[in-house]
Parts: C-alpha cells; structure tokens; sequence
C-alpha cells in the first residue's frame, strides 16, 4: 500500500531540481573576503542586509523590548503564555501605521482586519485556502518569485496560469495578456479565482503603474474575481516613481463599499523592509471579514512567536525610529542599485529600469550562444563556474522570454559587490576575445564545450531550497 | 468566491462550546477586581514553573540581547530562515527529549523537523501520510482541536477508536479492530493511528500493553503510527512514561520496515509552559517524511529569535534537569490539590500521573444519562458555580458525565475556591435532591427556568479553546 501522500513524494521529483544546484554549488565553495576570495559569490539571495546597524543601535538603546519588559517590569509570563491567533495588539495597532507611513500615509489600514502569520509563505499559502478549492486557479504575471509554485500551490492543490508578460514593454502587464492568460484557463479547464501580482515586483523591482493596477482593478471587476497585491518589498521602492499601492488606488476610484472593495487582499512581512527574514513575520490584510475570520483561524497553523511580536511592537511604536529607518534604508538601497548598474553598464550589460526591490532584472540576451532556454542555462552554468557568481536565471522566474537573469545587490558588502562586477567584465571581455578568435581558432570553442559536458547533474534531495525572493 | 474551508469554518459543529469561553471572557475571575466572576479551568496551560524560566532569564541577561561571549548573533539570526532549524537548537531538543524518557531512548537531531508548535506539526504530518478522504483512527476522548488540526485544510477524516471507563478508557485490541472495521465501512482508506501519550484529557500513560496493543494492530495492518508525546515532560507520578520509541525498540521493531512508520510530535508548550512561542515538532525515523515536512515546514517556522533563546536555555543540562524535577513536583502537589477538594465535594476523577488537568467523573450529577444532561450540567457549573470546565462531549467521549478540569493555569488560591464552589454546588443537589422527595417539582422547575433563560451567541471570531 502506498504508505505516504503524493504531496509528501511528489516533491522529490520538482522540475526546478536543478535550479538548486546553483545553491549546492555555492554552498560547497562560497566566497568569502579572507578564507575563499576565489569563491562563489552568492547574487541569488534577495536579502536586505544594507541596514543592520540601524536596528542594532535601536536594540542597544532599548534593550527592554529584546528582555521582555515594559516599563522596566517583567512581562514574561504574559508573552510566554500569549497564543491568541489575533495576534498581540499592540504589535497589528504599530504594524498598520508602518504600512501607512510607508504608503505615505495616503490609506490607513484597520489592525482588525489583520491577521499576523509565520512569514509571507504562510500568509500566501493560507489565502490560497481560504479564496480557492483544489484544482481552481490564480493568474500570476511573469516573470515571477519561484517560491509561488510551491507556496500558493503545494498543499493548496490550487494551480498557477500564467500573464505572459514581455520585455517589449518592460514587462508591463497589459488587457491583452489578462485576457489571454484567461482564455488560457478556461481551455485547461481551470475555473480562476483571481490574480495575483507582486507590487513592487520580483524579479523585476518594478513598481505597478496606476495604468496596470487601474487595469487589473477593471479585470478583476468584470471578471468577478480576487485579486491579491503581495506588497512585501513596499518598503524597498528608493526611486521615483513613487508606490502606488492597491489601496490607494480603490480609493481614487471610490470603490470602498462596492463590491470589489472585498476581493482585495494585501500581504506584507518584515522580511524585505526590516531584513528580519528569520523572525517569521508576515501578514494579511483583506476587506472581507469572512476571509479574515478563516486566515485568522488559519494562522494557528503558524502564528508569529509572542516574544518576536513583543519586540517588534516596541521598534515599530517608536515613530521617530521607523521614519528615520525607511527614509535612510531606502537611501541605501538607491546607492548599492547605482552600483550594480554602473558595474554591469562597464560591462556592457544593461537591466531593466528600476525603482525598488532588493535586485535587478539583468539582460544578458546578449551573451547566449542562442536565442534559448538551453542558452540560457548554458550561460547560468558557465556564471556559476567560471564566473563564480550565483544568479538567478530568468527560467526558474518562469520569464517567457531567454537570457534575462535576477541579480541581487543588497546581500552582501560593497567591496564583494565591486569584486562580481569586476568577475562579470573580464567574463564578458574574454567572451569577446573568444568571438573574435572564433573565426582563427576553432579549438578553443571545442574545449570550451568538453569543459561543460563533464557537468554531472547531481539531482540534490535534500538541497535547501533557494531562497528566491 | 470563497472555499469551502474558508466558509464551513462558521457552521462549525463545537460552536456551542466556545460559549464557555465567550460567558468566561465576559466575567473573568479576578481576586480583587471580579472575585464572583468565573473561573478558567479550561486552558491547559503550565503556569506554575515560569518562575524558574524567569530567573534563568534574568541570570543570564546576554541571551535576550541575542549576545554569546560579547559577540553579537543579531544579524545571523535575524537573517536565518533555514527550514532545517537552527543546529544548537535542534541538537539540544533532542537531548531534552532523551532526557524526559529517562535517557532510555536516543534522538537524531537530523531526524528532527522544527513547526510553530505542535499545531503544525500534527497538520504537516497529515499532509505528509494521507491524501484527502483518508482516514487515522483516534483513541477517544480525544484534544478538540484534532478535529480542526488534522481534518480542515487536509481533508483527511478521523474514525474514534472508542475507549469507555470500564478499563479507564484503555485503548483494547477490539477497539481498534472495530475502528478499523468501521472505516472501511464508511468507505475510508485508513493511513495510521494517531495517540496523544500522555494523554489529553485523561491525564494518564499509555500502559506497555496498549502501545504494544496500538504496535501489533499498525504492524499488521501495515499503516503508520503517530505518537503526540506533548505532554511527555508533564508525568508526575507513576507508572513512569514509556514513549513509542522505547517501546518499539523493546519489540526489536528498530532495522524493520515498521520502524520508519512511526513519528512522534513534541512542543515545549505544556512542559515548558511557553505556548506563545510557538516551538513544536516532528521527529520521524522515514527520510521521506522528514524531508517532505522539512520543505513544508516553511509554512510555520520558529522565529530564529526564539530559537536562540531557548536553544540557550536548554543548554544549561544544571537548568533543565532541576527545571523538570521541580516542575514535576509542583504538578503533582496541584493534581493532589484538585483530587483531594474533588473528593471532599463528593467527586471522583480517572487516576492520572501526567498533565495539566483531571478527567472528572460527574455521572452521578447527571439528571439523566444523556448528552443533553451533560451540557445541562455544563451550563450550570459555568453560569452558576462560575467555573469554565470543558465538556466530555466535545472531547467525543462515548459516555455522558465527564468532564476535563485544569489544574495548572491559576494560583493556589483561585484552585481553592473552585473546590469550594464546587463543594457548594454538589451540596446544593443533594440538599435539592432531599427536597425534591419533600417539595415535589417547584425547586426543580425553577432551576429549569432559569435554564432556559439562557441564549446562545454563536460568536464568529471566538478565540478558540486551548488544549
């Protein structure tokens, strides 16, 4: 008898197997300043680690909130025994005003309708539940965060169509590709439930226009379907044009107390903004009070321990903290995009026009051998061993189009950042060299490739996971 | 627009006992403030040994400000989200398991799969051993909360193996059997068994027999075995705890198939009493399982923050073992609080020698032998002696009249008063029932009237009831 579930066997058999071998590959050889300057430099974590001292100082100045004390007495007890799946209030009341300020304060969240969960993962996957049966569908723009086909539909059994977006119009989403992605659903069958886009997007670090969002407003009306904006990287936009959020964008259009005011649903984490990704902090905000009342029911299944909510209540109440924060983080954000740009534009390579995230959606079309998806891993290939650079090939972001990469800028110190745009320059210079001696020397071409055909694919069980986002 | 799960949530069954938490929220007893309200005896918490935590906490004040040997940790662990949890951590949880089973078993931190609390764990396990409309046969009574942990988003159904108290609710071989038996006749594909051990809400060990007894029926109906040992660090007093892993070893099980079928779940929430930090797990000897419930464990990690704390205290071996020991006796000294102000009101409970509460017998308290009699009583102890007990019935005990009462979560002193309001009340129907004899059925019809002033408030957003 077949002693366990498919989900728990079906795993081992994931397409994007060999996307972890750029993980494995680094994690047998990862650079490091002293010990390994000649090994792989990690570019495929959208870890925000620019602005660590920041938090640390406010730790050092407000040591009561890591210690579980208020007002300098114990409250241990009180947070040890705190299990209430609506979460610490004082933590939803300074979460909603952190939301509003970084929306400019042009829309103001209601802490009720919050419900806390263990990261953006679980928050994503709970509204899969709650807006979905098995077998019905969502529309995703691509490119998009790799984590999605197992988040929203791993357990959920809810399946992901994809908005076939193209660099064409730097991969804006438009009326004909909802509609497309639409048609696409009913041929396979799939009743959709709704859309879901990443606003400011990864891989593309990319705020929505209102065009889009006004667009996906109209779709979702007519359609009669969800929509879900996962604005986790909100905090991240350091450039004009400004973030435009969902919500702001219903309220131009006088939409509270229609219809459609209840199908929209946000979901947020610390993880990107605060760079505490460990903490497991993640949220959703939704307008209707059933769906409230299920994620929060659902959020048992993950709640957000009460000594990090304690702390993070603390740091975020304290207003003066939190301006300064988003204000000086997102500064340091522009800067180390600057860099990053410039280092590729020396090289010859240029992105996609960017105002957020923690990465860039690099165009490397250039450099394959041809216009193909096999190209495309061949050059990610030659990038992890040779260059010694581990990125994200745009495939695994399900990109519809080969040759675009997500390179991440925030993980790691300027110096580590200078040394993958020098690694990058000379790769694309001797790439040049070897074109030009291409037509004398034929030789050089065919050792290349007997380099690449001793690859062995080691397919890992166990890799962990790249931690796209 | 919304799933079924989303929407079936609010025509759920147990509405009518989260009354008992609504009526308790309402009035919450206070010493100063409301000493007339009522009395939570519903929430299995341990809230007796913060104390101890506590000064650990304060002795060691480096810890909370994530600093070991002057060296800060914050970045690493504010940027650590690794599913395969924190090494320290996982390496001292498993000693701590080992050590709660007297050192007589060993575990593999690699063999360990980290969830926010047992919660997720139980489900993560569903989802990795049944596929929806399967089914796992359960010893009643059984914790409430299975019936939304392990059946809502997986949809994998639950068959009673029912216990009853002419063998003090031991699980029989007969009893599996005929779970088994009623499976298949509900068209259910059975996947395993599941046993909480010590057991919620009897507050008892499994004996040698019945694990060997659950062993021998999973063996020979090739299906799996989860062992719920949440409540293994809570046994007071003998017979001392025998864990699955032990008794399976004591069958030669290890090196055989069988032995990769068997997976127990732990949390520090009852023996640690830090339910709001959520730290559950799933231990699993099948590489497969642990795998799977490693990648979905992503779902529910433990905040790195919490990790490193408790990975920390757990450390300290001069700690956790006086934590225990002490622990252990402050329990029994309650339990014997609670048996003792039972009996002296006339009430009896199952013995027990582990967890936060007693399974009281108040058959006898019964105007009839009914369900309906029983949540008649319920009210009554709720609305007029003002304690919030939970009801046998929502724990889907077969016989009417029991009632699980925790010791635990409240002072000495709110634990004395419940005795005595209990000792009040059962005076009152004896007192009532000699007069019932003299004064025929006015007493009687008042105290239904008054009964049936009550009104039920299906409240949607109902914290739901702890274990």
């Amino acid at each position: 008898m077949k002693l366990l579930s498919r989900k728990a066997t079906c795993n081992s058999h994931g397409q994007d197997s060999s996307y972890f071998l750029g993980w494995q590959e680094y994690e047998k050889n990862p650079y490091d300043e002293v010990t390994n300057p000649t090994g792989i430099i990690q570019m495929g974590l959208a870890e925000n680690q620019l602005s660590f001292d920041l938090l640390e100082s406010w730790l050092a100045n407000n040591p009561d909130a890591a210690s579980f004390k208020r007002d300098g007495e114990s409250i241990f007890r009180e947070l040890a025994l705190f299990q209430d799946y609506h979460g610490l209030s004082a933590f939803k009341n300074a979460l909603v005003e952190f939301m509003a300020e970084i929306r400019g304060n042009k829309v103001s969240f209601d802490p009720k309708k919050l419900v806390l969960t263990a990261g953006a993962t679980s928050a994503n996957e709970t509204l899969m539940f709650c807006l979905a049966e098995p077998g019905e569908a969502f529309l995703l723009p691509t490119p998009y965060y790799p984590g999605f086909d197992r988040d929203l539909k791993w357990r959920t059994g809810v399946e992901i169509v994809p908005i076939q977006c193209t660099s064409s119009n730097d991969f804006q989403i438009t009326e004909s590709a909802l509609e497309e992605a639409y048609q696409q659903a009913q041929k396979l069958n799939l009743k959709v439930k709704g859309v879901l886009v990443t606003n400011p997007s990864n891989p593309l670090g990319t705020t929505m226009s209102r065009h889009e969002l006004n667009l996906l407003v109209n779709f979702i009306t007519v359609k009669g379907i969800h929509l879900i904006s996962d604005e986790i990287y909100s905090g991240t936009v350091f450039n004009s044009p400004g973030f435009v959020s969902i919500m702001e964008v219903l309220m131009d259009r006088n939409s509270k107390n229609t219809e459609v005011w209840n199908r929209i649903h946000i979901v947020y984490s610390l993880s990107k903004d605060l760079g505490l990704p460990g903490f497991r902090v993640g949220a959703i905000y939704s307008n209707d009070d059933t769906v409230v009342a299920a994620a929060t029911k659902m959020s048992s299944f993950g709640l957000v321990s009460s000594q990090t909510q304690y702390l993070l209540s603390a740091m975020l109440s304290d207003k003066k903290f939190t301006k300064n924060y988003i204000s000086e983080n997102q500064k340091r954000l522009e800067q180390r995009h600057e860099m990053l740009i410039k280092g590729l534009k020396n090289a010859g390579i240029g992105c996609l026009m960017s105002n957020a995230g923690l990465f860039c959606w690099v165009d490397m079309r250039h450099l394959l051998s041809s216009n193909t998806f096999e190209a495309e891993m061949e050059l990610w290939k030659k990038i992890v061993y040779n260059v010694g650079l581990n990125i994200s090939p745009g495939s695994s972001c399900h990109c519809t189009e080969p040759g675009w990469f997500r390179v991440c800028f925030a993980n790691m110190s300027e110096d580590t950042l200078n040394l993958a745009m020098q690694r990058i320059k000379s790769f694309v210079n001797s790439m040049n060299n070897n074109n030009n001696d291409q037509s004398n020397d034929k030789s050089n071409k065919n050792s290349r490739r007997g380099l690449l055909t001793k690859w062995v694919f080691q397919l890992s069980f166990d890799g962990r996971e790249a931690d796209e986002r | 627009m919304l799933s079924r799960k989303a929407i079936c949530d609010s025509h759920g069954q147990d509405s009518s006992y989260f009354n008992g938490w609504q009526e308790y929220e309402n009035n919450p007893y206070d010493e100063v403030r409301n000493p007339t309200g009522i009395i939570q005896m519903g929430l299995a918490e341990n809230q007796l040994s913060l104390d101890l935590v506590e000064s650990w906490l304060a002795s060691n004040p480096d810890v909370v400000g994530f600093k070991k040997n002057e060296r800060s940790m914050f970045r690493e662990l504010v940027l650590f989200q690794d599913y395969r949890g924190l090494p320290a951590f996982k390496n001292e949880l498993v000693e701590f398991m080992a050590e709660i089973r007297g050192n007589k078993v060993k575990f593999d931190p690699n063999k360990l799969v980290l969830t926010a609390g047992s919660t997720s764990a139980n489900e993560t396990l569903m989802f990795c051993l049944a596929e929806p409309g399967e089914a796992f046969l359960l010893p009643t009574p059984y914790y409430p909360g299975f019936d939304r942990d392990l059946k809502w988003r997986t949809g994998v159904e639950i068959v009673p193996i029912h216990c009853s108290s002419w063998n003090h609710f031991k699980v029989t071989e007969s009893a599996l059997e005929e779970a088994y038996e009623q499976a298949q006749k509900l068209d259910l594909k059975v996947k395993g068994v599941l046993i909480t051990n010590p057991s919620n809400p009897l507050g008892t060990t499994m004996s040698r027999e019945e694990l060997n007894h659950v062993i021998s029926f999973a063996v020979d109906k090739e299906i799996h075995i989860v062992s719920d040992e949440i409540y293994s660090g809570t046994v007071f007093d003998s017979p001392s705890f025998i864990s699955i892993t032990e008794a399976a070893k004591n069958r030669n099980l290890e090196n055989t198939d069988f032995w990769k079928h068997i997976h127990i779940v732990y949390s520090l929430s009852k023996d640690l009493g830090v339910p709001g930090f959520r730290v559950g797990m799933i231990y699993s000897n099948n590489e497969t399982v642990i795998a799977a419930a490693t990648k979905m464990s992503s779902f529910g990690l433990i905040s790195s923050q919490t990790q490193y704390l408790l990975s920390n205290i757990l450390a300290d071996r001069k700690f956790t073992r006086n934590y225990m020991m002490e622990n252990q006796k402050r329990l029994k000294k309650r339990q014997e609080m609670l048996v003792s102000g039972l009996e002296n009101a006339g009430v009896w409970c199952l013995q027990s020698n582990a967890g936060l509460f007693c399974w009281v017998d108040m058959r006898e308290l019964l105007e009839s032998d009914t369900f309906e009699a029983e949540m008649e009583l319920w009210k009554k102890i709720l609305c007029e002696v003002g304690l919030n007990i939970s009801p046998g019935s929502s724990f889907h005990c077969t016989e009417p009249g029991w009632f699980r009462v925790c010791f635990a979560n409240m002072s000495k002193e709110t634990l004395k008063l419940s005795m005595q309001r209990i000792k009040d009340f059962v005076d009152s129907i004896d007192q009532s029932k000699d007069n019932r004899n003299n004064l025929q059925f006015s007493v009687s019809n008042s105290r239904r009237r008054s009964l049936t002033k009550w009104v039920f408030q299906l409240s949607f957003f109902d914290r739901e009831k702890d274990r």
